[in-house]
């Protein structure tokens, strides 16, 4: 996976989780919350649909990874490509 | 036939935390189970049919609406959390509300779904006030009502602070309380809060065709997600060990184990189901708030009456308002009139019949022990008795005899009824007067929703359901 892959998954999640936000212009080095209406119930729910769709696995410690676009893929990439083949 | 015995999460309760709480679960892959003791559900906010027609039970308006782009509030939270898009509850506005107090209504605040009609209307019939008011709006703004570990402090006295007319002070607390309070006479200040916002700040709606609109979305949701549910199978014990529930006994006999229980039914009725008997020090005391409402249903619009702008009353005749046990068996003097067809459906959509529904305090123990025929006659006349207190907050009646000749039928629920369908002692609608924002029991995998954790309202009901999944079983797996 690229890293503009992976954040096309991110994207993918938010678009779910918040319909009524605009995702057309998401400037990848700003943080979400800064330019999305998005709270901590949200993020937690960013995180549970990782794990749920993608079997990624994101400690409460490491939440601040996730701020942005560009940290998300950074964060995320190597570990979607450390997962196993799927069978 | 669902024949599993072990769950991750058994739910006891379908009302709105319940299947809110499920939802999230079961969408989050959790193997979960609703255990519901009726055959309907929706709890204290559910509808019934009588002679072919759908009757509301709790739900006058659902609160916390806002308008399509507000976000941050509770609705719009909810609407994310359980992955409802805002049509499939097909929200129609509140026409205008009012309070209204004096023998005849004579100090009236209206209040709508913008908030610059209740503080112009502030500024007009207590100009001293405004700017306290305003300072009050300030505070409420910035609390955080939803912090799970605030520490409770009196809503009286906060408002004291900025708020020197006792008239105005009990016309704002009035709708709070009705539409949630279980305290007497005072409200805990995040409580207030939430009701401030949800009412004033926010404002009301409704599906044209009412609360079973929203429970519908929900079952949908719950069912699509994979939750399980058994209905008429509530819950009879919790088997409890080392401070742990172990398993559940259910009303069929049969026994079943989760590793967690998320009980919906409130304090003191969750640790009453706890065997043995945990020692909680001290235990929950119920409510002491339950209430009659009377139905009337008219084969002619409200509006046929001169009353088609008010989509909620709440009146009060007193010089002080009592919100409070009643010592005779009703509270006639102050209470809340809905017009559900004041909602505004907009052209083309109208409620074929027309509804005015009367709210007020009622006490317990004088319903609870009424023989049948009593408990009939006892209906008749607070019936009646409510009526008469109830219509001198509406533009008088052009024809009296031509209404009585427009009901089609009534109804009436009391204490008991609630009792009966919902389970709270003593028919305590709004639960026990003490909160547990956490949700915690005396069993370490035990944790209240809805009403005793303390988010009030429907939309408060819902995200109470969604926040204790969160915090207690989605966080920590």
């Amino acid at each position: 996976m690229t890293k503009d892959e992976c954040k096309q998954v991110v994207l993918d999640i938010i678009a779910d989780i918040a319909p009524d936000e605009d995702l057309s212009n998401v400037k990848p080095d700003v943080r979400l919350r800064d330019q999305l209406q998005l709270d901590s119930m949200d993020f937690l729910d960013i995180v549970m649909e990782l794990r749920k769709r993608h079997a990624i696995e994101v400690p409460e410690a490491e939440y601040p990874k996730l701020a942005s676009l560009d940290s998300c893929a950074d964060y995320l990439t190597p570990k979607f490509n450390a997962l196993p083949p799927k069978s | 036939m669902n024949t599993c015995s072990h769950y991750d999460v058994a739910i006891i309760g379908a009302g709105m935390s319940g299947l809110a709480a499920g939802i999230r679960l079961a969408h989050f892959g959790k193997k979960v189970c609703i255990f519901e003791r009726h055959n309907a559900v929706g709890g204290l906010n559910g509808f019934y049919s009588l002679s072919g027609r759908k009757f509301d039970v709790g739900l006058h308006a659902m609160t916390n609406f806002v308008r399509p782009g507000v976000k941050g509030t509770p609705l719009t939270k909810l609407l994310r959390q359980l992955r409802i898009a805002r049509e499939e509850f097909a929200l129609c506005e509140q026409k205008q509300s009012r309070v209204a107090f004096g023998p005849r209504g004579e100090t009236s605040l209206r209040f709508t779904n913008d908030f610059a009609v209740l503080e112009g209307e502030v500024a007009q019939a207590f100009p001293a006030q405004i700017d306290g008011f305003r300072r009050l709006v300030a505070v409420v703004k910035t609390f955080d009502d939803v912090g799970l570990d605030a520490q409770p402090v009196s809503a009286r006295l906060m408002v004291r602070g900025h708020i020197s007319d006792p008239l105005l002070e009990d016309m704002l607390f009035c709708p709070l309380m009705y539409y949630g309070s279980a305290t007497e006479h005072d409200m805990e200040f995040g409580q207030f809060v939430i009701m401030f916002k949800a009412l004033f700040l926010e404002g009301f709606a409704r599906p044209f065709d009412g609360v079973r609109v929203i429970l519908r979305v929900l079952l949908a949701k719950y069912r699509a997600a994979g939750g399980e549910r058994r209905m008429k199978c509530g819950v009879k014990a919790i088997v409890a060990d080392a401070g742990r529930a172990q398993a559940l006994l259910l009303d069929d006999g049969s026994t079943i184990t989760a590793d967690h229980v998320i009980s919906s039914i409130g304090a003191p009725e969750t640790e009453d189901l706890i065997t043995p008997p945990a020692r909680v020090a001290p235990p929950s005391v119920p409510g002491r708030l339950s209430f009659v409402e009377t139905i009337t249903v008219l084969n002619q619009q409200p509006a046929r009456w001169g009353w088609g702008d008010d989509t909620i009353v709440f009146f009060n005749d007193s010089p002080r308002l009592e919100y409070a046990c009643p010592v005779g068996a009703v509270d006639a003097r102050s209470g809340v009139i809905c017009l559900p067809n004041n909602f505004d459906f907009g052209p083309v959509q109208t409620l074929p019949e027309g509804i005015v529904r009367v709210t007020c305090l009622a006490n317990n123990d004088r319903w609870a022990s009424l023989a049948e025929a009593a408990y009939r006659d006892e209906k008749a006349r607070w019936f009646a008795a409510v009526q008469a207190s109830a219509r001198r907050f509406l533009p008088p009646l052009p024809d009296q005899a031509a209404y009585e000749r427009a009901v089609l039928t009534t109804d009436m629920f009391t204490p008991r009824t609630i009792t009966r369908y919902t389970g709270h002692f003593g028919g305590a609608i709004y639960g026990a007067p003490v909160k547990h924002r956490q949700g915690r029991t005396a069993l370490a995998n035990v944790y209240l929703c809805g009403t005793d954790q303390g988010f009030l309202g429907i939309v408060g009901a819902m995200l109470s359901g969604i926040s204790m999944a969160n915090y207690h079983v989605l966080k920590s797996t």
